[in-house]
């Protein structure tokens, strides 16, 4: 299973939901498809499609509204899955944390893996969150990184 | 005997070198938009990661209509390398689809439809004029043989220039580059969610993207067959080809269907039956 275990490494497939996000973090994390920062060159590649994707980026906090379909796009992304909290609104509720119609961080859903702050987070954090992840599930496969 | 080792050379080789293409397609991609790009490697990373995901089947039908795909596109693989009938391989070639389309239709997801209503007008666009193709095959050659295109010295490139044309047309619809990827598309576009793929998952999309390997390892080699003596020059032909969907993929802008029907169809039926008719004509068959 070797092999197995060393290409979940190597080809994350991401896939980006914008709960309730100002935008901030989701042009950050479009930032890091563009030639300068170029995440295809470790297999990282944008899906449209839970069904196809691997590590779950999440930005904004969670509302009433986006919870029901947060958990219904986690549920439907096979094993083994990561899921990475983009911004300090996905990590805590940010500056909306007392709103009423906001529950709070991600994590009020669903587990959280990776936890990537900063308003907006860099696309430097962003992929070095990314990477966090991966050498998370390599620790738990006992895969070399 | 021999037969048998040849076929089963082609269909152990012919993922590699599908998957190996299927790489070299990414990193030039990313080259022509000025990025860096995966390793060559990188589908068979994708490849051997879908295989240990958790299987998630919305329906057992599915995957009857996925092993046909698989199936028939390697009998269709195997009919080219033991040099049989090039009419068969091109109604297996056919079947291979309508499995497909069929397993994008045996879920209840309206994406995965609108996707298999899509690959049903794609298939319609390629079709006639890969029959055309057999076709005027038979006329040059007097045989539907793919082992009679071998025995001929002259090149079919000469006579049926137009059908090569056509051919190319055919392949960008199939390897669903740029102006025609309209049922599904590739890595990092998105096409109503995957267009017909939305609803393969885990090992299964990795059964998909087994037999694309095989597609575009079957389409180059009936690129090839136009240069067929010395078969070298027909495999610099085919690669050359490819090179060039990689340029049309990335230059151009996503079209609509009723677009790529009528492109194509205006382009490869008329080259195809101008052909055609020249032969017949030609060789007073009529």
């Amino acid at each position: 299973m070797g092999i197995i275990h060393t290409s979940r490494i190597k080809s994350p497939w991401i896939m980006h939901f914008d709960n309730s996000s100002c935008n901030g973090c989701d042009i950050e994390v479009l930032a890091c498809l563009t030639p300068l920062y170029d995440i295809e060159r470790f297999g990282i590649v944008n899906m449209g499609n839970p069904k196809h994707a691997d590590v779950l980026v999440v930005t904004g906090a969670v509302n009433r509204r986006t919870a029901r379909v947060l958990k219904n796009l986690y549920d439907q992304i096979p094993d083994p899955k990561m899921v990475v909290a983009v911004g300090t609104c996905a990590c805590s509720g940010g500056v909306f944390h007392n709103c009423y119609n906001i529950l709070g961080g991600v994590d009020k859903v669903i587990p959280v893996d990776v936890y990537v702050p900063g308003c907006a987070a860099r696309p430097e954090a962003i992929i070095d969150g990314v990477v966090l992840a991966l050498q998370k599930l390599a620790k738990l496969q006992g895969v070399a990184i | 005997m021999n037969q048998w080792l040849l076929a089963i050379i082609a269909v152990v080789v012919a993922p590699f070198i599908g998957g190996i293409l299927a790489g070299i397609d990414r990193k030039i991609s990313a080259r022509l938009q000025g990025r860096w790009g995966p390793p060559i490697v990188q589908p068979f990373y994708d490849f051997f990661k879908l295989l240990g995901k958790s299987k998630i089947a919305v329906s057992r039908v599915q995957l009857v209509w996925l092993y046909g795909y698989l199936f028939f596109m390697i009998t269709s693989l195997v009919l080219l390398v033991l040099q049989q009938d090039i009419l068969l391989l091109v109604f297996m070639l056919g079947f291979a689809g309508i499995c497909f389309v069929l397993a994008g239709f045996s879920c209840k997801s309206p994406y995965s439809h609108f996707g298999a209503n899509r690959e049903l007008l794609q298939m319609l666009s390629y079709e006639p004029v890969l029959l055309l193709m057999a076709l005027a095959i038979y006329a040059q050659n007097g045989s539907f043989m793919i082992s009679e295109i071998f025995k001929n010295n002259t090149p079919l490139i000469v006579p049926l220039w137009p059908i090569f044309i056509a051919l190319i047309y055919v392949l960008t619809i199939k390897l669903r580059k740029s102006p025609f990827d309209i049922s599904t598309s590739h890595h990092a576009h998105q096409e109503l969610v995957k267009g017909i793929m939305t609803e393969f998952s885990g090992p299964y999309y990795a059964l998909v993207l087994l037999t694309e390997w095989y597609e575009i390892v079957l389409l180059l080699g009936l690129v090839s067959l136009f240069w067929a003596n010395p078969l070298w020059v027909g495999i610099i032909i085919a690669l050359a080809a490819f090179v060039l969907e990689m340029f049309i993929d990335n230059i151009a802008a996503r079209m609509t269907a009723g677009w790529m029907v009528k492109v194509s169809w205006a382009v490869g039926l008329i080259l195809g039956v101008l052909n055609l008719a020249y032969l017949y004509l030609k060789k007073g068959v009529l």
